[in-house]
């Protein structure tokens, strides 16, 4: 009734490659930009306080939704798995602290993107394996690369400038005048950063996924022997891809620890956090970019909520309700990984599938 | 009636050209398996060639030899008067050779008109930055390309799947999708394996119906590989026969039905 491409015609192929050829969508997409960028930062969260919103909700299902994004290109677009995603984070969050210890004055901004680069050469790196092997064998060598990189965090102190605590504490940096690392940046400061980071990086996701590039790795994915023989490179095509995903967690990594966490140490790199990055992916949709979106936000924010809930309803004491998320979200992933193997991406298309032809079954 | 160099007239009026590939005494071993032996046989520019045998003849392994994916010990295979030097899948697929599989190979997660459109992917020349941008000359790129693929997707007339992905077709149509999407890369010789297996009378009419199209207007070279004789013996201009990795005969359908060795290979022989 409302979201239908009937009448909306297409007479030319740009208008048909476009992002979102259904006029509905691009409404849609406005309004959550809109919100995103307008809303949240100056009112936060409806019925949550406001610097909680931001520190604990808004900015860090920003930041792993970067995180998501790049590992659903190599998981879900490549079909390469990766346990080191924690540690790819990490190589980034250590390049920005050592390029912005180097040079204090370039805008930080700049720094962070900048640094995903190194994490970019060092995934590319450890993705070389991958040419040889498959599967299990290669969550194995991506396994490798995890602890070889957290053995790095600990043991070579000038990654962390020889501070006795072993840890990186984000020096206060500003771009134009306004504070945006450090303990004195304002949450809202941080948030609008990320989103922009965001974004941007969404859009070129969805333009690589969607060209040569993004076939590609599409095709490695899907039948890697005639892919060769079209003309596919897989050399080229899986260290790309894997240049491209440490690219993506190597920016979220440094985000993370400048523009949220504000101190970091190995712990917040190890694998229990490629574990968690890997069930965003999958369970949001390999393969999809929305799902990145609706992975990391739903792993990261269904736990605190139930947190809350449990505090607000049933007054139930906050360590027992840990526990219990612990449980529900476990249960959960298992439930609807066995409803629906293709994730959250494909529930939501099956929903604008029904909404199309709403009022009617069929 | 053949002319080595000038190639010579079929009998409903085609012109075939020249020598395009040559394979020249192939052997091919697996350890001790001669799966190939001292086979030599030609294939002209816009002919419809096929390679037939009974099952473990060295067929499909005459396919992968000529792209790529065995190396045979012995022998030449020369490709539009080149030796070619031993080569990967991804160097022979920009030598213009393009196939389909027996057991169909398409990309399974993704759509029609993508399935296609990945053919084209050798004549997408803009770089990794313009990609990311997909803006200007690499939208004008895709575009263009996309336009090329509807127009082999018209052409084989599987318009109204375009949107559908491939994992939840038919077979027939997977099928057709696969060839839409050798033709797509324009290929100078197309490989086509068993492309009517498993197909019932009227897929089977399509098919060749869809094959006589190509070579016909794209003017295509064909090889293929093909159990149902009467296919064979209507599709194509000259038939190679294989039996156990040996060259039984090489002709005109009508010659290698008269042919005793094939026949006594097909029908078997009385001891």
């Amino acid at each position: 009734m409302f979201f239908r491409e009937a009448g909306q015609f297409k007479t030319s192929y740009n208008e048909y490659l476009q992002a979102f050829p259904l006029r509905e969508d691009r409404i849609g997409i406005a309004i959550w930009i809109a919100l995103a960028v307008f809303y949240v930062p100056f009112f936060g969260l409806p019925g949550l306080e406001y610097t909680f919103a931001m520190n604990a909700i808004m900015i860090p299902v920003a930041i792993f939704t970067i995180t998501a994004l790049g590992l659903n290109i190599l998981v879900g677009f490549t079909g390469q798995i990766s346990l080191g995603t924690g540690a790819f984070m990490g190589v980034g969050a250590y390049a920005c602290y050592k390029l912005t210890t180097y040079f204090p004055d370039v805008n930080i901004i700049i720094i962070i993107l900048a640094s995903g680069f190194v994490s970019a050469a060092v995934g590319a790196l450890f993705g070389l394996p991958s040419l040889r092997i498959k599967g299990f064998y290669l969550i194995v060598a991506t396994l490798a690369a995890q602890f070889f990189l957290e053995w790095c965090f600990i043991r070579v102190e000038w990654l962390y400038n020889y501070n006795p605590s072993g840890a990186i504490e984000v020096p206060q940096r500003e771009v134009f005048g306004i504070i945006v690392t450090g303990a004195a940046a304002s949450p809202a400061t941080r948030y609008l950063v990320v989103l922009g980071i965001l974004i941007f990086l969404t859009i070129i996701a969805g333009n690589l996924v969607r060209g040569r590039v993004g076939r590609s790795w599409m095709m490695i994915r899907d039948m890697d022997i005639a892919a060769e023989l079209i003309g596919v490179r897989p050399l080229r095509a899986k260290l790309s891809a894997f240049a491209v995903s440490s690219y993506y967690c190597g920016v979220s990594g440094a985000l993370m620890v400048f523009l949220w966490l504000g101190a970091a140490e190995v712990e917040s790199f190890d694998v229990n956090h490629s574990f968690l990055y890997l069930f965003m992916v999958i369970f949001g949709g390999l393969g999809s970019i929305t799902g990145s979106y609706m992975g990391a936000a739903f792993i990261w924010t269904f736990p605190i909520l139930l947190k809350e809930l449990g505090k607000r309803v049933f007054d139930i004491d906050s360590i027992v309700m840990e526990n219990v998320s612990l449980v529900a979200i476990g249960v959960l992933i298992v439930f609807i990984l066995i409803k629906e193997p293709h994730g959250l991406a494909r529930l939501w298309q099956l929903g604008k599938q029904k909404l199309r032809i709403w009022p009617f079954a069929h | 009636m053949k002319d080595q160099v000038e190639g010579y007239v079929t009998d409903d009026g085609r012109h075939i050209g020249g020598i395009i590939m040559e394979m020249k005494n192939i052997t091919l071993r697996f350890g001790g398996v001669i799966a190939i032996h001292n086979v030599s046989f030609d294939i002209r520019e816009g002919e419809i060639r096929a390679i037939i045998g009974p099952n473990g003849a060295g067929k499909s392994s005459m396919l992968n030899v000529i792209n790529g994916f065995y190396h045979p010990q012995e022998g030449e295979v020369w490709f539009r008067g080149n030796k070619r030097p031993s080569m990967k899948p991804y160097e022979i697929a920009e030598q213009g050779i393009a196939r389909t599989f027996q057991n169909i190979a398409l990309f399974k997660g993704m759509t029609t008109v993508e399935n296609v459109m990945t053919g084209r992917q050798l004549m997408l020349k803009k770089n990794f930055l313009w990609q990311l941008l997909r803006v200007g000359p690499a939208l004008e790129e895709e575009v263009e390309h996309r336009r090329r693929c509807e127009e082999i997707i018209d052409f084989l007339e599987i318009q109204a799947i375009r949107n559908t992905p491939v994992g939840s077709l038919p077979y027939g149509l997977q099928k057709r999708v696969e060839l839409a999407r050798a033709l797509a890369m324009e290929p100078k010789l197309l490989l086509l394996d068993e492309p009517m297996a498993g197909m019932n009378v009227e897929e089977k009419e399509d098919m060749s119906r869809f094959i006589l199209d190509v070579n016909d207007q794209y003017g295509t070279t064909i090889a293929l590989i093909e159990h149902d004789m009467s296919v064979v013996m209507d599709l194509a201009d000259r038939v190679v026969v294989l039996d156990y990795g040996k060259q039984l005969a090489d002709g005109t359908p009508d010659e290698v039905q008269k042919d005793q060795a094939v026949i006594d290979a097909y029908l078997g022989v009385e001891h």
